[in-house]
């Protein structure tokens, strides 16, 4: 697990030193994984050779649109983030968590105990190391440490590639979380026309670097580099303004803007699905014909589900208006409240991949705009049941 | 990272969080259709032996196949040995727990979650406001302030259910009596037969006397609009938010705050409750749908 900061001077790596990395991580018995394209989209997936980057590729992202288009260089990571995030290497979509097998003497019950895949992440941006930082927060932080993220947490190598452009939907400068990458990885790169600036960040970075054929950077080259990053500081275009924000959310239960922004939601789970910080989860049972062998899958869920809140008693958040409440809450307020950081990192994926274009700055900006509103008494909550 | 009540029990942290101890129905006892008390015993001694819980604390019950169930343990802390929980048949692994029989096996993770104040209030008066099946949550804390009743001033316990036959634990009513539980009960419905209180619990509480409301600490387990009036009704009799426990239930699936859906605002119910202490979850009661 990477956990260092920029600790050498940046190197330069010539284009071509590229594949070096990806063999050296091969041959140190690390699954490479990294972005491609893929129906349309650049997403994360397994991969050997440079050629498999989309190279002089980029996309197009604003609110509920994401688009590929040709770039006019040869760029390998001209693009930004997409409807992927490493989540799903960290916390899979669906892990086997515990098994159950009938005996003779009765259930017996084990927890999955074999060795994580060793895979390598090539092309992390830093709104990405970001979301690492809080999931490690949710799943390793607190009184009881998840150990199917732990094993994979600890196993991962992480090559970290700084933003040189942001998409209209990007906001991780508001956010505190980027673009520049500066810690939470074994190495970072800088791409230039010129070819990759390398830092490392870690002592296993700095391992593997030393086998890199790398030499010292010249002046021109870091300034390549440093204009590279602030092109990305420069195109920022949106902004969350965090100040009070958890104070805010949590006065404004009530707010007509929920009630507003529950007419536009579809409650489809989208934004759930490619936020990088995202955790709810349920657990399915899954048998054999026989009923024997038992597992149990853990499988994301959403809070835009409606039965995620269900109890004996009935659905607690029956509405969209209650259901995006909680999301949103949640990710910009209530987080601080249990892991003592915001879950939102600015990545703008909930924003494009939203398919009304809901845009939860746009969103707090409403609610920021229009002061307090006052809370209604219950009387018809559910019932206290199995307990 | 938020304030905890209660650390989990040495049982809950010497191994993976997901993994459960396989247990044995020892003894079943069907309180009233729909609803049974299964005490549970661990088939492996040393489980066994390490186990220990909290009034207020609950385990998740685990038919494989089925699913699991986060249930209240109900039973006496101090005899750890086997754990009663009382069940009402209510979703797909309840009704399959229905099923079941006297030396059956069946999955158990926990204790989890916060305890009821049974320290808190050494010295003072316990007031227990209790309906329907919210009994079983709270029989611990009766168990655990009798067994060293003479740390405490007044214990009263008025609890409420939609009829006669719905009163749990019948058959220990004497017994509590006698070792110095000031007890009520009042039904929605009486049935021929039944001579005592007809109507809502807080009846009782607005009748009771109350002669040192600052020292008086009152828990409370129910349906949650049984407990919003209730709360109202002690604040009315100068007891401080501070001095009121509610427990409180949502969906709780993982029961170690990492799935996400037993969130009540800023709380996760399995690890910051079930157990609240009501000025910590006062605004959040208040909002409609949370």
């Amino acid at each position: 697990m990477a956990d260092g900061q920029s600790n050498t001077t940046e190197r330069f790596l010539p284009q071509t030193g590229l594949q070096h990395l990806i063999d050296l991580l091969t041959t140190d018995g690390y699954e490479v994984i990294g972005p491609q394209l893929d129906q349309g989209a650049i997403v994360y997936d397994t991969l050997t050779s440079v050629d498999d980057l989309p190279r002089g590729w980029t996309d197009r992202q604003e609110a509920g649109t994401y688009r590929l288009e040709q770039r006019n260089d040869d760029a390998l990571f001209g693009y930004v983030v997409g409807p992927h995030s490493w989540k799903q290497y960290l916390f899979p979509p669906l892990t086997t968590i515990s098994t159950a097998d009938r005996t003779d003497a009765g259930w017996e019950f084990q927890t999955p105990s074999e060795p994580p895949p060793r895979r390598a992440f090539l092309g992390v941006r830093a709104c990405e190391l970001a979301a690492m930082k809080v999931q490690d927060r949710v799943f390793m932080g607190g009184v009881y440490v998840d150990p199917a993220y732990q094993r994979r947490r600890e196993a991962a190598f992480i090559v970290a590639v700084n933003c040189t452009l942001a998409a209209p939907t990007c906001f991780c400068s508001s956010m505190g979380t980027g673009p520049q990458c500066t810690q939470g990885f074994d190495l970072v790169l800088t791409e230039t026309d010129a070819g990759f600036l390398i830092e490392s960040g870690s002592d296993r970075g700095a391992e593997l670097l030393e086998q890199l054929p790398t030499r010292e950077a010249s002046e021109s080259e870091r300034d390549l580099g440093k204009a590279a990053r602030q092109q990305a500081v420069d195109q920022m275009q949106r902004s969350l303004d965090t100040a009070g924000i958890r104070d805010l959310l949590l006065t404004n239960m009530e707010h007509p803007q929920w009630e507003e922004v529950g007419k536009r939601c579809l409650s489809c789970t989208n934004c759930t699905m490619v936020c990088p910080t995202c955790f709810c989860s349920s657990v399915t049972e899954v048998a054999d014909l026989t009923g024997d062998h038992v597992e149990r899958q853990r499988v994301w869920d959403s809070c835009f589900n409606i039965d995620f809140s269900y109890m004996n008693g009935g659905v607690v958040r029956n509405d969209v208006r209650s259901r995006y409440r909680q999301w949103l809450t949640h990710k910009l307020a209530s987080w601080h409240d249990q892991f003592e950081s915001s879950g939102c990192v600015g990545c703008g994926r909930c924003i494009t991949w939203c398919p009304v274009g809901i845009d939860l700055t746009a969103e707090v900006a409403v609610i920021r705009g229009s002061g307090s509103a006052t809370n209604e008494m219950h009387t018809d909550v559910a019932m206290q049941g199995e307990t | 990272m938020p304030h905890r009540t209660v650390t989990p029990g040495p049982a809950a942290l010497t191994h993976d969080p997901w993994l459960s101890h396989s247990v044995r129905i020892e003894r079943l006892v069907e309180e009233m259709p729909g609803v049974a008390t299964y005490d549970l015993v661990f088939d492996d001694p040393a489980t066994a032996a390490a186990y220990t819980y909290q009034p207020g604390q609950f385990n998740m019950l685990y038919l494989p196949g089925v699913g699991e169930a986060a249930i209240s343990i109900s039973g006496d802390p101090g005899e750890p040995g086997h754990i009663p929980h009382t069940v009402r048949e209510a979703g797909n692994v309840t009704h399959a727990l229905a099923e079941l029989k006297i030396g059956a096996s069946l999955g158990l993770r926990g204790p989890f979650g916060s305890a009821w104040p049974v320290d808190v209030c050494i010295g003072g008066d316990v007031l227990l406001v209790a309906g329907g099946i919210g009994l079983a949550p709270l029989r611990p804390v009766i168990y655990a302030l009798l067994r060293n009743r003479d740390q405490y001033g007044d214990i009263t316990l008025l609890y409420g259910a939609r009829s006669p036959e719905g009163l749990l634990y019948a058959d220990e009513y004497t017994d509590w009596r006698s070792k110095g539980l000031d007890f009520q009960t009042t039904v929605d419905r009486g049935t021929a037969g039944w001579k005592g209180n007809v109507g809502v619990v807080t009846e009782l509480l607005n009748r009771m006397s109350l002669p040192r409301p600052e020292q008086t600490w009152l828990m409370s387990c129910g349906p949650e609009v049984m407990m919003w009036y209730t709360i109202q009704a002690a604040l009315a009799r100068e007891l401080s938010r501070e001095q009121i426990y509610v427990s409180l239930e949502r969906n709780m699936n993982c029961a170690v705050g990492l799935c996400g859906h037993c969130q009540f605002g800023p709380e996760f119910v399995c690890l910051d409750g079930p157990v609240f202490r009501y000025d910590r979850v006062e605004s959040m009661m208040k909002v409609h749908d949370l």
